[in-house]
Formats: C-alpha cells, sequence, structure tokens
C-alpha cells in the first residue's frame, strides 16, 4: 500500500541529497535511466568515489526514457539511455556512447530450444506463434515476457527486430532483473535483456545461429546490439564531467569490458 | 495563563488537523486538474471503455485495466472476507478470552508486513505452485487475488471481530434461554446484529485491495488485457500508473493523472458505503 510513494519519494530524497550536499564542499551527481546499465554505473561510481571521496555519485534506474527525461529536467545530471537512436525528446541533450551493449533473447534452462531465427523471434513477440512444438521445445504455450514501454532495450529490440508489435498476452515487467526472475521461475517464458546480465539461471539462445557472446558482438555478427549513451543537459561540467571521462577512460572501459558488457570503441 | 495555553493548544491541534484535510484537498484538486482536461480531450467513452491502451500511438483505454482492479479486488473479497469473517466470529465465541489476546495480535501483525515481501512470496512461492498445477503464466489474477486477500485479513478480521464484540452479551443469553446451541446463537444472532460493522469491514478491506500497488505489479504480470480466467495475465489501474508514470510526458502522463481519478472514484464510492454500514449500526440501537 505504501510503497506506491516510494518513486515520488525516492525523488525527493534525491533533490534534498543534491541541495544538503551542494551546501557542503562536496559534490552529488545524480545518475538515472536504463536498468540494463544501472548496476555497471553502480560499479563504476563506487571505484570513481574510491578515487575521489570528496564527490558522491547515487545511481538510479528508471528505465531509458526516464533517465533521458530527467536529464532534460534536471533531475539527474546524468541521463543513461540505452537505445538504438534518440529519440526526439533527447534533441538538445550532450550525448556521449560509454559502451555497447548486446541484447540476449532468453529461455528457461530446461527448455530445450537453443536457436531461434530473427522471423521466429518476430513470430513470438507478436504472438503469431504461440507454443514452443513448433520450435523444436515441449507441447506448451509460450508465455512472453517483455519490458514497459519506456524501456530502452524494449524499444532497441522492437527496433532492431523490425515490426515487432507486442502481443496483448505478453507479461510486462519493468527491469531487466524482473524480466529474468520471471523468466528464471516460468519453464515456458521467453523474455530479453542486456547481455551483460546473463547468469546461469537462465538460458540465451542464439539468434540465427549466432550466440550473444562477448566476441560475436564485437565481431559485428550477433544482430542484438544496441550502444549505451550518458546524456548531461549542455556541456557536463564539474563532478559530471570528471565522472564521464572517467568511464570513457581506459580504467573505466576495462570495468566495463570485465563486467560483461562492450566497450565504447 | 492557563487559559492562554488552552487556547494556543487548541489552535495548533486546529492546525494539524486542517492540515490533514488540506493534503486530501490538495491532492484532489490537483489530480482533477491534471486528469479532467484530458478526459475531455479524448472523450470519457473513449478513455473509460476503449480495449486499446498504446500510449506511444495515442490510444488511451483503460476499461481492460477497469476490469482487471475488478476481477483482482473481487478474487481479494472471496480469500478474504469469508476467512476474516470466520476468524473474527471464531476468535470472539469459541475461544477462551487468554488466547484471542495472542491470536488477535498475531493476525493484526499481518497489516505490518511491507507489501513487497508479500509480492516476493507471491512471485517466488505461489506463482510457480499456480503455473505447475492449474497452467497459464502463474502471474494471474489468481495470484494476485490470493495475496491480496491474505492481505486485507487483518483489516477485515479487526473490525469484524470489534463489531461482534460490541454485542451485547444479552443477545446471546436470550437465544442461548430460548435453546438455540452455541452455533446457532451465533449465525442467527449474533452475526445479524454486527452485520454493518462485519459489512464495513469488508468494504475497507477492498479499499485496500483496489489500491495496492506494490505486491500488484508483482504478482498480477501486467498484460494489458481484460482476463478471460482467472489464469490469465492482467494489470490493474494502480499498477498502471505506477509502471508507467517514470517515463510518461504530455498527454501520456494525463493519462495517468485520469486513471487516477478514476481509482479515486472508486475507493470513494466504496468508503461512503463503508461509513454509511457503520452508521447505520451505530442508529440501528
Amino acid at each position: 500500500m505504501r510503497m506506491k510513494t516510494i518513486p515520488a519519494v525516492s525523488f525527493l530524497c534525491a533533490g534534498t541529497l543534491a541541495l544538503a550536499a551542494c551546501g557542503r564542499s562536496g559534490e552529488t551527481v545524480t545518475m538515472a535511466g536504463s536498468t540494463a546499465f544501472q548496476p555497471f554505473a553502480e560499479k563504476l561510481a563506487e571505484q570513481f568515489m574510491d578515487a575521489h571521496p570528496a564527490i558522491v555519485i547515487t545511481v538510479q534506474g528508471g528505465g531509458s526514457a526516464m533517465g533521458i527525461q530527467s536529464a532534460q529536467s534536471g533531475a539527474a545530471q546524468i541521463g543513461m539511455a540505452d537505445l538504438v537512436a534518440l529519440p526526439p525528446e533527447a534533441n538538445g541533450l550532450e550525448s556521449v556512447i560509454v559502451a555497447r551493449d548486446g541484447i540476449a533473447v532468453i529461455i528457461h534452462p530446461d527448455n530445450p530450444v537453443s536457436n531461434l531465427t530473427t522471423e521466429q523471434v518476430r513470430g513470438i513477440f507478436n504472438g503469431s506463434l504461440r507454443n514452443w512444438n513448433g520450435l523444436g521445445g515441449a507441447d506448451a504455450p509460450i508465455t512472453v515476457v517483455s519490458r514497459e514501454a519506456g524501456s530502452g532495450t524494449r524499444s532497441s529490440f522492437e527496433k532492431i527486430l523490425k515490426g515487432v508489435s507486442l502481443t496483448k498476452d505478453a507479461i510486462v515487467q519493468d527491469s531487466n532483473g524482473t524480466i529474468r526472475e520471471t523468466v528464471a521461475n516460468d519453464a515456458n517464458a521467453i523474455g530479453y535483456l542486456s547481455h551483460g546480465l546473463l547468469n546461469d539461471r537462465i538460458k540465451a539462445v542464439m539468434i540465427d545461429g549466432k550466440e550473444p557472446s562477448t566476441g560475436n558482438i564485437i565481431a559485428g555478427v550477433f544482430p542484438l546490439v544496441r550502444p549505451v549513451f550518458l546524456l548531461t543537459k549542455g556541456p557536463a561540467a564539474g563532478a559530471a564531467r570528471e565522472f564521464i571521462d572517467y568511464v570513457l577512460s581506459a580504467e573505466g572501459q576495462e570495468t566495463i569490458k570485465d563486467n560483461g558488457l562492450l566497450p565504447a570503441k | 495563563m492557563r487559559l492562554n495555553t488552552e487556547t494556543i493548544v487548541e489552535k495548533a491541534l486546529l492546525l494539524v488537523a486542517l492540515s490533514a484535510l488540506m493534503s486530501l484537498l490538495l491532492i484532489a484538486v490537483f489530480i482533477f486538474k491534471e486528469g479532467v482536461p484530458f478526459m475531455v480531450k479524448v472523450g470519457p467513452g473513449a478513455f473509460l471503455f476503449s480495449s486499446e491502451w498504446e500510449p506511444q500511438n495515442g490510444l488511451y483505454g483503460i476499461f481492460p485495466m477497469i476490469i482487471a482492479s475488478i476481477w483482482v479486488t473481487l478474487g481479494a473479497m472471496l480469500v478474504g472476507a469469508p476467512l476474516g469473517i470466520a476468524g473474527a466470529v471464531f476468535l470472539n465465541e469459541f475461544v477462551p478470552r487468554g488466547v484471542m489476546r495472542v491470536v488477535k495480535p498475531a493476525i493484526e501483525l499481518l497489516a505490518g508486513i511491507p507489501s513487497v515481501v508479500y509480492g516476493f512470496i507471491g512471485v517466488m512461492v505461489l506463482a510457480p505452485l499456480i503455473r505447475a498445477h492449474l497452467g497459464g503464466p502463474g502471474l494471474s489474477v489468481l495470484a494476485a487475488a490470493v495475496i491480496l486477500g491474505v492481505m486485507i485479513l487483518p483489516t477485515v478480521m479487526s473490525i469484524a471481530t470489534d463489531a461482534i464484540n460490541a454485542v451485547p452479551n444479552s443477545y446471546r443469553e436470550g437465544a442461548l434461554a430460548l435453546g438455540a446451541t452455541r452455533w446457532q446463537a451465533v449465525h442467527m444472532v449474533v452475526v445479524k446484529a454486527a452485520r454493518s460493522g462485519i459489512i464495513a469491514g469488508v468494504i475497507l478491506g477492498m479499499g485496500r485491495a483496489i489500491g495496492e500497488t506494490m505486491a500488484v505489479i508483482m504478482v498480477a504480470g501486467n498484460a494489458v488485457r481484460a482476463p478471460g480466467s482467472p489464469l490469465d495475465s492482467v494489470r490493474t489501474l494502480t499498477a498502471n500508473i505506477a509502471l508507467e508514470m517514470g517515463y510518461a510526458s504530455g498527454m501520456h502522463r494525463q493519462a495517468l493523472f485520469a486513471t487516477g481519478i478514476v481509482l479515486f472514484l472508486f475507493i470513494m464510492v466504496l468508503n461512503s458505503i463503508a461509513m454509511a454500514a457503520m452508521r447505520t449500526r451505530a442508529g440501528g440501537r
């Protein structure tokens, strides 16, 4: 009952924190947006804060659309968005690509299916393919799990696959993490998430015979790849600038690579 | 001097009391200010009775979500009301006072468990059970109804317990003296006398169920579709607001406020019915 106020409250808190910090000598940078990039941003922020104790960086999720919106409104100094292309709402924002990220199509580990064509993935998410038996699996209905409409992962996924209009039967989850949980708990489910968040509770299927491996993504053979943008209103300055520079530095890019994402270049 | 303190305390309390009222008023004004222009623009019919919710394409029909909210809430009533009422009757009429003093607070403790914990249990335990034994995606009307039914149990039970407790002992004695068995006295006299209080408890529980958000987002699956069976995944009105407010802008944002108006009206109506029921009880004696 009380939980519904949480996003609003966290906004307020972020705002108050920022204000409180302005009064002190240190600086606070708030980041918000893509839930796919969030864990990486948190890791990078941690390392950055170790080296710069005077700066506090807070990282929030919310989805790419929220990242764009909060960068526009000033609620966050840095917005995170992982989209194939930035939408018109991002006009006027400074953007820099800090990483690239593959989108893996995931199923339950017990599901015998191991390869799908882009055509089949499109059919499943459109709702025209409804049973696993035509795809090499058991005779069971497919549970389609998708992100909400504001998600960068979803809009990239739909854009790269071209012509996906999500079936009304799809279950909607609002973060990469809950997608993974839902698929891990349902033997008939199919979903998609950032390939950096794959683990052994779920199984990534090959797309057109290509595994979503780091090697394949770097080589450009895996089709589902999108860039991760950091967005600022106007040229980044102060602590935000320092942090973005850190992310783009050799050390930051190394962290991104070690944790399963792809460096920007 | 003494009088002065009195007035100061009185005024301060008045101010505090008014601030509660003011926040209600502000919330109402704000929701309506944002939502009503939207309803006028789109048309109440297209908003309330269309099944197409595609904000990115300018389609704002919340009918599936209204139906989903009603299904989930009625489902929660089916689970929570019988359990709550039976529990209240049992605790009041069939159990020694000492036991009641332990059991009742324990059940009221259910109200203190955060809704995200209920949701977590729903996702981890209940949904897989439903999927394995009944089929469907598991995240469904049924899962939401069961979780909400347990969540409203303390509300229904404590109000029903108070209502039954308030029935004078002479009613029970009279019934027993006329030769009624214990059970006959309970269901023919005591429950009848406490009826309006019990109904009020059930309706307040309903208000809680329809407004619950976090647990429902986690277990209902959030598919925008009017349910065809209790095993289908649905999105309630509250879940719709919470899921989309993060990135909604312009018309879409207003549409969420308009969704808020619909919820507001739902809860106002439920609360008025509950209050009327409670008044009947007070006036009836």
